[in-house]
């Protein structure tokens, strides 16, 4: 029997790729077989000219076009998916008159120079377009160092009006609407082998931990917003990856009164709206997640996966005291993400196991009246940058204002996402008073000794993590 | 004319199907180049050894400088850019040897079993480590003007200070790439995205040691270029076109972006030393400054760079004592290039920097000073240091403007009013000017070319020297082609820039693009016309006694004065009612054996520089604008918010609006990301650590303030350049400078108004870290220099 090709839809045109690697970007498979229209200006995710169009489901299972970067998805990752890309949106020997709407807007603005951006654009554009929201954000993940981006914003404003003046989405007959309207939503399940690779995407979270106990050097491959770049830039091979995206129990969101519990799978984009209001330091810290294109892939559970010392979420996780659901085929286990990671870039994860879900409690800590909480970020730019600091904070008042519970949580630190706890156990009991945070700031001075590399000094990460608290102070009580 | 026509390539943008170098159709048989990467800044070559790569299935040959049939160097100006270092490596990631092989893959795995051994030597890496060392690639450049010691000594207040400024990555979209064709009889076509085709060309012939007649080089588009690819397209292309030679197969090659970043030159960081005179009134007396570029390995353009510094550190003002000094430093780096300015940039931060000071020495508002200073009147006050008087000073009008459209006064009460309620946010807004001058300062390069070639169908090939890198240039070529044509722009096809279609062109660079080239395409129009117009006469019945003569011109200007070319046709002016098609008068001058294919030419008139005095009319105009910016920095982070732009920018007669405001805003976009986020930083080994848009950051949209005004100057028309227009490439770039002063007005109003500081040393970039580490030395009163580095050295790890 042949081996199952590797199989999805490109302009609404099946292909079947037999012996190709699955761990090969889409990017690089656009360009192999002359699919120039999308380009490559970074090949790490940060640029957005490979942005082309993805099939997904919005917060409520819906079909959704959502905007991805193609030089970090993998081509097992996108088997049974639904793609679009720039060449998608014309006809071959088409009139100017037959342009999407978002490219028109684009060539009456003079939203490109160069060009080479465009492509990008239009299809980050191009997405946003069927959700009804065309904004800076649908393109914050965009970069073009031509126009400046003011034609482009003019672009969105004019679709914008265009929409509003329509009174609907799409026009009548508008195909990608329609093929929106007749979209499948479920991945199947996928066992595809090359010559040296195999990829696996299970439906089943049994199976995923019967394939890990086989191979527990297999790659578990959630969003691939970090593995990615080791494929986009070849830096190590991957044998055999296991996808993480069709397991019902990680693509879960339960809420009940008391807590939120998150799978680990979700994208970021769906936690962002479906938890929306709920955890305003969760909220904040999502706004200045990366950009678009990355957090409709990335997830919660790849975030805490990567055990990196300048993750986003951990710090709102540890300020909000999360848990974490762990399996493995001889069982699972309910861990406090403050005992999770154990060392730069080590945690308490065993071969074979696998984060399930995250839960947040909803209720204040016992004795409280009420909570304060937030978190921020700061980078060299303020859009789509790995933090140089970034906070979160939890406090807990009880009736006479005193602190009764602390959670001072940050990122970029130390060597993993960290508490500075001798500084929480200061606090309690103390009113919640500027008196009480200017004292308390000489002391976080001194709780980290953070590093000083290329996106700041030793010394400015430690006035942050200072600062940032007292900020959060003046902001939270003003 | 339509006005306000979108790019012509706009639509080719927007479905993906514009084509660039190297997303060509492969060819059969193409071979890809990966290169070898020197992991030391400085360091002898011991042992080169390449016998390992060639176990690597598809490897087709290692080349290395034995390889090099012609000359082993891509110096521009001098020769002293070796292309493959035989013993001596000058830049970490310098390219040591390149291997060649069927796919990219094979090259990338050839190239890192290549194994090259050597011995470190110390290197050089910052200005002042070249000072100290005496490490220059030039004596240095004086321009004089007045008695600057005298004029110091005797001054009524003096300062002296430093400044210095990072360098910037182009950061273009579309990475370096060329491709090189060979066609089996010993000439190569090469496919390159670069700026200056004609340089290619040149440097391509003298690596391979052919004549240039043998070398064709094409430019499609680029997808940005910014200086970029003046010079740093050449030593790819070469390399490509050696590999092409030796294998006799195409080759092809575009740089990741991470080996873009690394092995690519960039702007010139600059230290400027000063010592400046002036009166309790704020004039300025005298000025007496160093300016030190820090050049890289190679020489490339730094001269002209520096010297475009020396040149704009007037910007708008009037100095009447005047020496300025330049030295250009050799370092350990990637050999800096050009990039949007030329200079000119770095030479306006240091007088703005300057002005600032004064200012707050003074307890006088800067846009006092600034405007005190400015050039005026005419003879001595309206001539700059290099003895150029101004001849169409705009700079109060703008600036007039500026402050009007921006409700600068208003606003300034209403943020003061702002920052006396919030402690931890302070707001504020600045206004500065640019004068930038227009032609390349080397005379020579002020020249260019076009070939018109049109079919017996009534369809056109416009040629011109001038590359398209998202500019617009060809959208303006074409507009101006058919305006003087008087034709559509439908029957045109712009052809992509070759240089066996025009040739001995200059780079498209200086933003001088237009208006060279645009004189020289209607130049070649109307040649054409002027053979059409017989033609066109007798087929309107129009005898030579029915023209009418004007007193002193030839019967040809006559009839070309009787004659309307407008509307795709060509009509009679005395008889409006007799007229012909386009098409029926070119059918007829293929049949009377008229040529319908003709060269135009242009030089610009009037120019001077003597290099040795420093003196002369180097420019043929200058370019002005003004802008309004207003931000908010956040006392607790350093970080800052952009609030408000406004600005008025003189194009002249707009040829385009869309493109030219498309120009502005994007001029100060890439500007403000220069000043405030994009940092270069090198680690003590010499290795550029910000090698991707993941730790190099530019600008996004969420930068970009909601309110954003660009004002083109009305009535602004420029005589003697193409239809009135005048440039409008870099001179927005500057405008960007405002928001620098605003942040360090915004910083200033951290300290209660009778404290504030009358000297705001910030570094430039402005980084949230360079902010709030500037803020606190102020209210530590301590010197900053101590604490904030601009680029900070970072320890390897
Ligand atoms: C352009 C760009 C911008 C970025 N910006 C940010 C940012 O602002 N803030 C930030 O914190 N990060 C950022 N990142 C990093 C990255 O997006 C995040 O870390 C993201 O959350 C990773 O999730 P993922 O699903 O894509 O992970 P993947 O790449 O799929 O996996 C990451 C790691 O986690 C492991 N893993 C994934 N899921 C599980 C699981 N359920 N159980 C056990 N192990 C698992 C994987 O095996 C892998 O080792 C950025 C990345 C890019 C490319
Ligand atoms: S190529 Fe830059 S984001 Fe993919
Ligand atoms: S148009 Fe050139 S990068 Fe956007």
């Amino acid at each position: 029997m042949p081996p199952t090709p590797l199989t999805f839809t490109l302009n609404g045109q099946t292909l079947y790729l037999q012996d190709v690697s699955p761990s090969m970007t889409l990017l690089r498979y656009l360009q192999q077989s002359d699919r120039t229209g999308t380009k490559e200006g970074c090949g790490d995710g940060d640029c957005g000219a490979c942005t082309v169009a993805i099939l997904g489901q919005d917060a409520n299972g819906n079909p959704q076009y959502q905007a991805m970067n193609s030089c970090l998805i993998p081509l097992g990752a996108i088997a049974g998916r639904h793609i679009v890309t720039v060449e998608g949106l014309t006809v071959e020997g088409l009139a100017e008159s037959e342009l999407h709407p978002v490219q028109a807007a684009m060539v009456a603005t003079g939203g490109s120079q160069c060009g080479y951006c465009t492509p990008g654009f239009i299809m980050s554009l191009f997405a946003a377009y069927y959700e009804g929201k065309v904004d800076d954000l649908s393109v914050e993940g965009n970069l073009c160092r031509c126009t400046g981006y003011l034609p482009i914003r003019r672009a969105a404003q004019a679709v914008m009006q265009e929409q509003a003046a329509r009174g609907s989405i799409a026009a009548p007959g508008d195909r990608f609407a329609t093929a929106l309207s007749q979209a499948p939503v479920s991945l199947p399940p996928l066992d595809y082998r090359s010559v040296t690779q195999q990829f696996y995407r299970p439906t089943h979270l049994q199976i995923l931990l019967e394939l890990l106990q086989q191979h527990p050097q297999a790659t578990l491959l959630a969003g691939g917003t970090d593995l990615g770049l080791d494929m986009s830039h070849d830096r190590r091979s991957f044998p055999l990856l296991i996808s993480l995206e069709a397991i019902p129990e990680l693509q879960a969101i339960e809420q009940t009164d008391t807590q939120v519990e998150i799978g680990a799978a979700v994208p970021l984009s769906r936690i962002e709206t479906q938890l929306h209001g709920l955890f305003p330091a969760l909220d904040e810290m999502l706004h200045w997640f990366a950009a678009r294109q990355v957090r409709n892939r990335a997830t919660l559970g790849g975030n805490i996966g990567t055990a990196s010392p300048i993750g986003d979420l951990p710090p709102v996780l540890l300020a909000l005291d999360a848990t974490l659901q762990l399996a493995s085929l001889q069982g699972t286990r309910r861990v406090a993400i403050a005992d999770f990671f154990t060392g730069y870039r080590q945690t308490i994860l065993q071969p074979g196991e696998v984060i399930v879900s995250i839960q947040i409690p909803q209720t204040l800590f016992p004795g409280a009246v009420r909570r304060i909480s937030n978190s921020y970020k700061v980078g060299k730019r303020g859009t789509d940058d790995i933090s140089i600091v970034a906070a979160a904070f939890t406090i807990d008042l009880d009736e006479g204002d005193r602190i009764h519970h602390a959670r001072l949580a940050y990122g970029g630190v130390a060597a993993t996402p960290i508490r500075a706890i001798a500084v929480e156990n200061w606090l309690l009991g103390k009113p919640w008073s500027l008196d009480t945070v200017q004292q308390a700031k000489p002391l976080l001075q001194e709780v980290f000794t953070p590093l000083t590399d290329l996106r700041g000094s030793a010394a400015y990460r430690k006035r942050l993590v200072a600062n940032l608290f007292e900020k959060f102070f003046v902001e939270e009580s003003s | 004319m339509n006005h306000r026509r979108s790019h012509e390539s706009a639509v080719g943008h927007v479905t993906g199907k514009a084509i660039y170098t190297d997303e060509q159709r492969p060819l059969l048989g193409m071979l890809s180049i990966y290169p070898v990467i020197a992991p030391h800044a400085h360091a002898r070559i011991t042992r080169l050894d390449t016998a390992a790569a060639y176990e690597v299935p598809g490897l087709v040959r290692v080349l290395t400088a034995a390889d090099v049939p012609g000359v082993n160097d891509t110096g521009a100006i001098v020769q002293d850019e070796v292309l493959f270092p035989t013993d001596t490596v000058s830049y970490w990631g310098q390219a040591v040897a390149w291997a060649v092989a069927e796919t990219e893959t094979a090259a990338r795995l050839a190239a890192a079993k290549v194994q090259v051994e050597y011995e470190p030597l110390p290197p050089i890496l910052t200005i002042q480590d070249a000072i100290a060392t005496q490490n220059f690639h030039t004596s240095p450049q004086v321009i004089r003007r007045g008695a600057p010691q005298s004029a110091l000594e005797t001054a009524e207040l003096r300062l002296t200070g430093e400044v210095e400024m990072n360098g910037q990555d182009h950061f273009y979209l579309e990475t370096q790439a060329s491709w090189v064709i060979p066609d089996g009889e010993g000439h190569y076509q090469v496919y390159s995205s670069t700026q200056h085709p004609t340089e290619t060309q040149l440097i391509v012939a003298r690596v391979l040691g052919i004549t240039s007649n043998q070398v064709t080089v094409t430019c499609l588009r680029m997808g940005g270029g910014f200086g970029g690819k003046e010079t740093q397209a050449n030593p790819f292309a070469c390399v490509a076109a050696i590999a092409a030679q030796i294998t006799g197969r195409p080759v092809r090659v575009k740089l990741n972006r991470q080996h873009d970043m690394m092995l690519t030159g960039k702007r010139h960081g600059f230290l400027g030393q000063y010592q400046v005179g002036f009166t309790r009134q704020g004039l300025i007396t005298a000025l007496d400054v160093d300016l030190y570029a820090d050049g890289g390995w190679s020489l490339d353009l730094s001269p002209p760079v520096l010297m475009r510094a020396m040149v704009h550190i007037d910007n708008a003002y009037y100095i009447p004592n005047l020496e300025v000094r330049g030295q250009i430093a050799r370092t350990h780096k990637a050999s800096n290039t050009a990039f949007r300015g030329f200079g000119g940039p770095q030479g306006m931060i240091v007088i703005e920097e300057i002005i600032d000071r004064i200012a707050r020495t003074l307890k006088l508002s800067p846009e006092l000073v600034r405007e005190r200073n400015f050039y005026h009147g005419s003879g001595e006050t309206n001539t700059t240091h290099y003895g150029q008087e101004i001849a169409d000073n705009r700079i109060q009008r703008v600036w007039q403007e500026a402050q009007m459209n921006a409700q600068f006064l208003e606003r300034k009460l209403a943020i003061a009013q702002f920052n006396s309620t919030h402690a931890y946010q302070k707001r504020a807004i600045a206004i500065t000017p640019v004068k930038f001058g227009i032609s390349f300062n080397k005379i020579q390069y002020n020249q260019a070319g076009a070939l018109l070639l049109i079919y017996t169908d009534g369809s056109i090939q416009l040629n011109h020297g001038g590359t398209e890198m998202g500019q617009g240039l060809h959208t303006k070529m074409l507009q101006v082609a058919a305006r003087t044509l008087g034709v559509s722009l439908s029957r045109f096809r712009m052809m992509p820039t070759s240089t066996d279609k025009v040739p001995n062109t200059s780079a498209t660079a200086a933003s001088s693009g237009s208006d060279l080239n645009g004189q020289a395409v209607k130049d070649a129009c109307e040649t054409i016309k002027a053979r059409l117009a017989p033609i066109a006469a007798q087929l309107l019945l129009l005898l030579p006694d029915e023209i009418p003569q004007i007193n002193g011109k030839s019967s040809e200007a006559d009839l070309l004065q009787e004659l309307i070319f407008a509307e795709d046709t060509i009509r009679s002016r005395t008889y409006p009612d007799r007229q012909v098609s386009f098409e029926a008068v070119v059918k007829q001058a293929y049949c009377d054996r008229i040529s319908l294919s003709a060269t135009g030419y242009y030089r610009t008139p009037n120019l001077s520089w003597n290099p040795e005095t420093g003196k002369g009319n180097p420019f043929y105009y200058f370019a002005y604008g003004a802008a309004v910016s207003e931000v908010e920095v956040d006392g607790f982070t350093g970080t800052f918010k952009l609030r408000q732009v406004d600005i008025v920018h003189d194009v002249g007669e707009s040829l385009n609006p869309l493109i030219d405001q498309g120009q502005v805003e994007g001029g100060f976009v890439q500007g403000m990301g220069w000043l405030t986020m994009e940092e270069l930083v090198w680690d003590n080994q010499g290795r550029l650590r910000t090698d991707a848009p993941s730790t190099y950051k530019i600008p996004t949209i969420s930068e970009i303030p909601e309110h954003f005004q660009v004002h083109l100057l009305e009535r602004a028309s420029q005589p003697g350049v193409i239809y009135g227009s005048k440039a409008v490439g870099e001179p927005p770039f500057m405008l960007a400078m405002s928001v620098r002063e605003a942040i360090r007005g915004a910083i200033a109003a951290f300290s209660p108004p009778s404290l504030e500081p009358d000297h705001i040393p910030l570094p430039s970039p402005a980084t949230p870290e360079a902010i709030l580490m500037t803020l606190e030395a102020l209210q530590q009163n301590a010197s900053s220099e101590v604490l904030v580095k601009p680029w900070l050295i970072i320890e390897n790890r």
